[in-house]
């Protein structure tokens, strides 16, 4: 046996560091048998719709590259453009013998029960690689989709941007509408190589009773940057992520950007940590939470282990309702003399003259709450699908109402 | 245009405006003088409709329709228009999307912005870093695109250095129609002044000065400011012209 996977045994029920812990046995490992679809001809109205509010188009067309996995299976997958490579993760450790070498560098198999048992009983995932040199403008879209009622998926993702090349990549992450509870356990590990650039944007569309568990690490080599965009608008049961970026090369640039909405009944733990190794790096994390009734808590990391570093966290966050909770943690963490790092957190609720400033202006209370949101929430994300920026302002409207 | 009886406010429980009677008829401009705690921001903030300035009694009258109890966007849609002293910072929200929503679709605001060298300021987050002078220029440039009937300015010279002093004036000027013969006009205002420096700018018909929570006197307005200068509130409100 391997060592990663003797490891991965040795911690299949430990329990994360964070979040609530959850019994893997309570939910199915048995996912539908969805066959491959390469026309997108086995999706119903209904489902487009549902699959279009995570941002998900389901076309070939303006995409460098799609994949789409529901459950265990992978219904479609393809690369549109040269210069990229997408394929189920199988199959690409099956074609790639040295892509092996990749896997649980960043992420650890034992960090807890969710690493481990993607690598005991792994479904699929994907693996996307832009070649060197290669600049993808049209973004890869990929879907991670639970279709069955109670289905617990486990998916370990690859993503590499060889040197020089760029890419876009669009995660849309969500249930069939018939589904009520279930698991999304996703492994994610990004390399950006020597001056390349990665943008993720990650927008997650569950239902009331689903647990997430995402756990990803990345690694940004010399002049390389990676800009993360994470999107959370509809009531979800749990979500639990920290996200490591390890800036390794001079000069590296990473922005973690997310906006997460806790719906009442809802338990969010979102945050994000930045290891900044090498002489000239910068971090900048950004979030934005608003509490509608759910628990929030928001953490951010900074760790400047070398001189000539600059990194800024700002959490912020709005409370909406009256049993809503925000818990903003903040932490850096300097471990030389001449690092630069600066934090700023927020938690309150929306001034009331703030709302009586724009209604002097003739905005209703209503109108006035949601331009204060919007405004709140206005974190520039290129590259957003129209029917996603359409969800995002439907989302706000509805944070609005009945204060 | 404006019409206010026998008007009593509370903030928190402590009286403020203690029976206030004011007309100001259409096109006219009337002046708030008054030492720092009389009233003066208090009555402006309780025409508008804000929560904290709590009408204990009494009427305030809009062409002859009673708003005491409206909401404040409705007086706002009614045509009353505030530029405010210190206005509120909102993060994230451009200070063009105010103006847009001002202007409800009925001025061209990028323009006006153009016109006073306020164009690099729409796409940046209203009142974030700007100066005194820049907040008076944004707070009076929306009141221009919301083109209301009755114009309400605090302090609008707080603040300006003298350069943006005659800018500040040009645009109460024009959002008074100064520029018509006085029984053309049909925009009326109060205005709140410490120094009177604005009053070069507008031809004002009738000033008050407020005191603690009255309206004490009342008189031409450079001839009240200048008996201010010489006697001080103090005796002003003895003498209850």
């Amino acid at each position: 046996m391997s060592e990663i996977r003797s490891r991965a045994e040795r911690s299949a029920t430990k329990s994360a560091t964070f979040g609530g812990d959850l019994d893997l046995e309570s939910f199915s490992r048995q996912g539908g048998a969805w066959s491959y679809d390469p026309e997108f001809q086995q999706f119903a109205p209904e489902e487009r719709q549902h699959l279009l509010k995570a941002g998900i188009e389901l076309t070939d067309e303006e995409h460098a590259g799609t994949f789409l996995q529901a459950d265990a299976r992978v219904v479609h997958c393809q690369a549109n453009q040269e210069g990229v490579e997408v394929l189920p993760i199988r199959e690409a450790l099956a074609k790639h013998e040295e892509l092996a070498d990749h896997l649980w560098r960043l992420v650890a198999v034992d960090a807890d029960k969710y690493t481990a048992n993607t690598e005991l009983e792994l479904d699929n995932g994907y693996f996307i690689r832009a070649l060197p040199g290669a600049r993808v403008k049209a973004p890869v879209e990929s879907c991670l989709y639970i279709k069955t009622d109670r289905f617990s998926q486990h998916v370990h993702n690859l993503v590499i941007v060889e040197e020089g090349a760029s890419l876009h990549v669009i995660t849309g992450c969500t249930t069939h509408p018939g589904v009520r509870s279930g698991l999304h356990i996703g492994v994610s590990e990004f390399y950006v190589r020597r001056g390349g650039s990665l943008t993720f944007t990650m927008v997650h569309n569950w239902a009331e009773d689903i647990h997430v568990r995402p756990r990803t690490g990345v690694l940004v080599e010399e002049g390389g940057t990676f800009i993360s965009n994470y999107v959370l608008l509809r009531p979800v049961k749990s979500v639990q992520m920290y996200p490591t970026v390890t800036l390794a090369g001079d000069g590296a640039v990473t922005r973690l950007q997310s906006i997460f909405i806790a719906h009442p009944g809802c338990e969010l733990d979102v945050g994000g940590r930045v290891v900044l190794k090498a002489p000239r790096t910068r971090a900048e994390v950004i979030a934005r939470s608003l509490s509608l009734g759910g628990r929030c808590v928001s953490r951010g990391h900074l760790v400047g282990e070398v001189p000539e570093v600059k990194a800024h966290l700002e959490c912020r966050g709005l409370i909406l309702a009256p049993h809503g909770v925000i818990y903003a943690v903040p932490e850096l963490e300097g471990q030389a003399a001449g690092v630069d790092m600066s934090h700023e957190a927020a938690v309150g609720r929306i001034a009331a003259e703030e709302i009586e400033y724009l209604m002097a202006r003739g905005l209703d209370e209503e109108e006035a709450v949601s331009t204060i949101v919007r405004g709140f929430l206005s974190v520039k994300i290129e590259g957003l699908p129209p029917a996603l920026e359409d969800e995002l302002d439907r989302a706000i409207q509805e944070s609005g109402k009945g204060l | 245009m404006l019409n206010i009886q026998e008007l009593r406010v509370s903030i928190d429980g402590k009286e403020v405006l203690k029976g206030i009677n004011l007309h100001i008829p259409q096109g006219e401009t009337h002046i708030l003088f008054g030492k720092n705690g009389s009233g003066k921001s208090t009555l402006l903030m309780t025409l508008m409709g804000f929560e904290r300035y709590r009408v204990e009694q009494g009427k305030i009258m809009l062409r002859g329709e009673d708003i005491t109890q409206l909401p404040t966007y409705e007086r706002a849609r009614r045509g009353l228009g505030i530029a405010f002293q210190r206005p509120p910072t909102i993060r994230g929200v451009k200070t063009g999307d105010i103006f847009r929503a001002c202007s409800g679709g009925r001025v061209d605001y990028q323009a006006l912005a153009a016109a006073y060298d306020f164009t690099p300021f729409l796409d940046r987050e209203i009142n974030h870093g700007f100066s005194g002078g820049e907040i008076k220029r944004s707070e009076l440039l929306q009141l221009l695109t919301q083109d209301p009937s009755l114009v309400l300015l605090d302090e609008p010279e707080s603040g300006v250095d003298l350069e943006n002093l005659h800018v500040v004036g040009e645009i109460i000027g024009k959002l008074l129609q100064k520029d018509r013969r006085r029984e053309k006009r049909e925009k009326s205002g109060l205005i709140i002044t410490h120094t009177g420096f604005i009053m070069d700018y507008i031809d004002a018909d009738k000033a008050y000065i407020l005191n603690e929570g009255r309206l004490c006197c009342q008189g031409h307005p450079r001839e009240l400011l200048k008996d201010i200068k010489r006697f001080g509130y103090e005796e002003c409100a003895r003498c209850r012209r």
